[in-house]
């Protein structure tokens, strides 16, 4: 799937949702799910800075494709982290900088974060892009 | 068991409660519960009034205007620092700086200070300190060479005293504590730490951020050299607070920074400075700021910090006693004297998780190291969740953050 189907998929899943307490009962289920990144990975250079709780992202290139894994010591941002990767890994470097983001604010994932939550969102969003974009780098 | 009941005889919590107009509002679609007292505190009518007033009928530049308003202005002013001045017992009222709160007076003794060490001197502060206390100590150690020393602390939250008088030698030439710890809400012995501080010749600064909501401190009885208040701990408004110093430091210690209102003479050959308190009062101070500090001390006042901190303690004691039989919570924070903060974790959750998931039951708490990461490193967590109770907080309002906490517990487990 492309990333722009992933999300419309995302969105669809959430508009389901009544309440914020499904939401958030579905986001700790996903970051429960969420597959961990492999215990070398997670040191002070994997750590995404501006996030309160610790979070730690590895990504390396498989085929022509940019494959995230990551984990967090808190479980709701495991779970906002199990959606970014899901949008973003597993595709191609060009298109994950190219990405939107726009369907962040649709399932209205950025309201329900507390404001701390929220810088934490758009720095792990950055650290994904700027991945993508040193892979990218490397391949032109 | 505490008795939800009884406790309530000094103290109308409901009428309380009507002065409190923000207490009134919705958060995520549920009545706020507000827990977050130790951060900042909430903001009575009779202080919003004095703010309004203020800036409704007397607003100008105080000290130097020669017209009424000024005057005016300048009268309030002057007798808010009265004010505080009794509140504290403080001897004189030069003897009380105005400063934008606690922060601003601990670095401005740290500053101060730069001209009286020298390598070879230490420091001694308490492990119990907040990011604040504890920076402006290593910055002026970095000047001067002098050492800082740590008073460490038992599994309970308390200081370490034994350890603090083998620490005391004639090395020593300033001793900071917090008289309350705001992680842990341990009540610290300042009286002893000021008595052996003094036998050997140093000086002490107490920082009162924490307990002055709580407790009411004679600071001539206390005898302390500095001690620091801010007032938005304390139904007042943010960026106002005070440093007290025992005047024969006050006037050892050169202006921290230059400006208008500081000074006696000015030519550009020299500069004599103004008595105290100018002295360390440059610029346009926060003159409402000022003013409503004293209206918050009044409120307070008239309710009696006996009846608040009675009523606060039996808060405090219900919630303990709640929050304890829910399976895998621990308490940080257990010394014999504490103020009204709960610092605990669950096993195996993160304090983030729970504190977002309170939020959206509308239940107000901090979560994380509390700018006191010393204090997390020593039990080897990431954070707490950290509930603070103000006399303006209810048995019921403990119910739910004790009903959120499980809630939140059986969605993160």
């Amino acid at each position: 799937m492309t990333i722009q189907e992933i999300q419309e998929e995302i969105v669809d899943e959430f508009s389901m949702f009544e309440d914020w307490m499904q939401r958030y009962e579905y986001m700790i289920e996903l970051g429960k799910s969420l597959p961990l990144i492999d215990g070398q990975y997670k040191t002070e250079d994997h750590i995404i800075k501006g996030c309160q709780s610790k979070v730690w992202v590895h990504a390396e290139m498989k085929d022509d494709k940019v494959v995230f894994t990551a984990d967090s010591d808190a479980i709701i941002t495991k779970g906002i982290i199990a959606i970014l990767i899901r949008v973003f890994s597993n595709q191609k470097p060009q298109d994950v900088i190219n990405a939107s983001t726009d369907f962040i604010d649709e399932i209205g994932l950025k309201e329900h974060l507390s404001p701390t939550r929220a810088n934490g969102l758009v720095s792990m969003i950055k650290q994904l892009k700027l991945y993508a974009v040193a892979y990218q780098a490397q391949l032109n | 068991m505490t008795n939800k009941n009884t406790i309530a005889a000094k103290l109308d919590v409901d009428v309380i409660r009507k002065d409190f107009p923000i207490l009134k509002r919705k958060v995520n679609g549920q009545s706020l519960v507000y827990l977050d007292n130790a951060a900042t505190s909430q903001t009575p009518q009779q202080v919003i009034d004095a703010i309004v007033d203020y800036y409704q009928n007397y607003n100008a530049n105080i000290h130097r205007g020669v017209h009424s308003l000024s005057q005016e202005a300048t009268d309030a002013y002057e007798t808010a620092r009265e004010k505080i001045r009794a509140h504290f017992n403080i001897g004189k009222r030069h003897e009380v700086i105005f400063t934008s709160g606690t922060t601003h007076a601990i670095n401005l003794v740290a500053s101060g200070f730069t001209h009286f060490l020298k390598e070879g001197d230490e420091i001694l502060v308490s492990a119990l300190e907040h990011h604040s206390n504890i920076v402006p100590w290593q910055m002026l150690c970095e000047r001067t060479g002098a050492k800082l020393r740590v008073i460490p602390m038992t599994m309970n939250g308390e200081l370490k005293m034994e350890e603090y008088h083998r620490l005391l030698s004639e090395r020593t030439k300033l001793v900071f504590c917090n008289h309350v710890s705001n992680a842990l809400g341990t009540i610290n012995p300042i009286e002893g730490i000021i008595g052996a501080a003094h036998k050997v010749g140093a000086a002490v600064l107490i920082d009162g951020a924490q307990a002055a909501a709580h407790i009411k401190s004679d600071l001539q009885k206390l005898d302390v050299d500095f001690y620091t208040v801010s007032a938005h701990k304390m139904c007042g408004p943010t960026g106002v607070g005070i440093l007290y110093g025992k005047e024969k430091w006050l006037n050892k210690l050169p202006p921290y920074q230059g400006g208008g209102e500081m000074i006696a003479e000015v030519t550009f050959e020299k500069t004599t400075y103004a008595n105290l308190p100018h002295k360390f009062e440059a610029g346009t101070p926060n003159i409402c700021g000022g003013i409503a500090f004293g209206a918050a001390l009044d409120y307070m006042n008239t309710i009696g910090f006996e009846a608040i901190s009675e009523y606060e303690d039996a808060l405090v004691d219900y919630a303990t006693e709640q929050l304890l039989a829910i399976d895998g919570l621990k308490i940080y924070g257990t010394a014999k004297h504490k103020t009204s903060v709960v610092s605990f974790n669950i096993e195996d959750i993160h304090p983030y998780d729970i504190g977002t998931i309170l939020d959206k039951m509308g239940i107000a708490v901090r979560t994380g190291h509390h700018c006191a990461q010393p204090i997390m490193d020593f039990y080897q967590i990431p954070g707490t969740v950290r509930a603070s109770f103000s006399f303006y907080n209810t048995m019921e309002e403990v119910d739910k953050l004790v009903e959120a906490v499980k809630k939140a517990k059986s969605m993160l487990l």
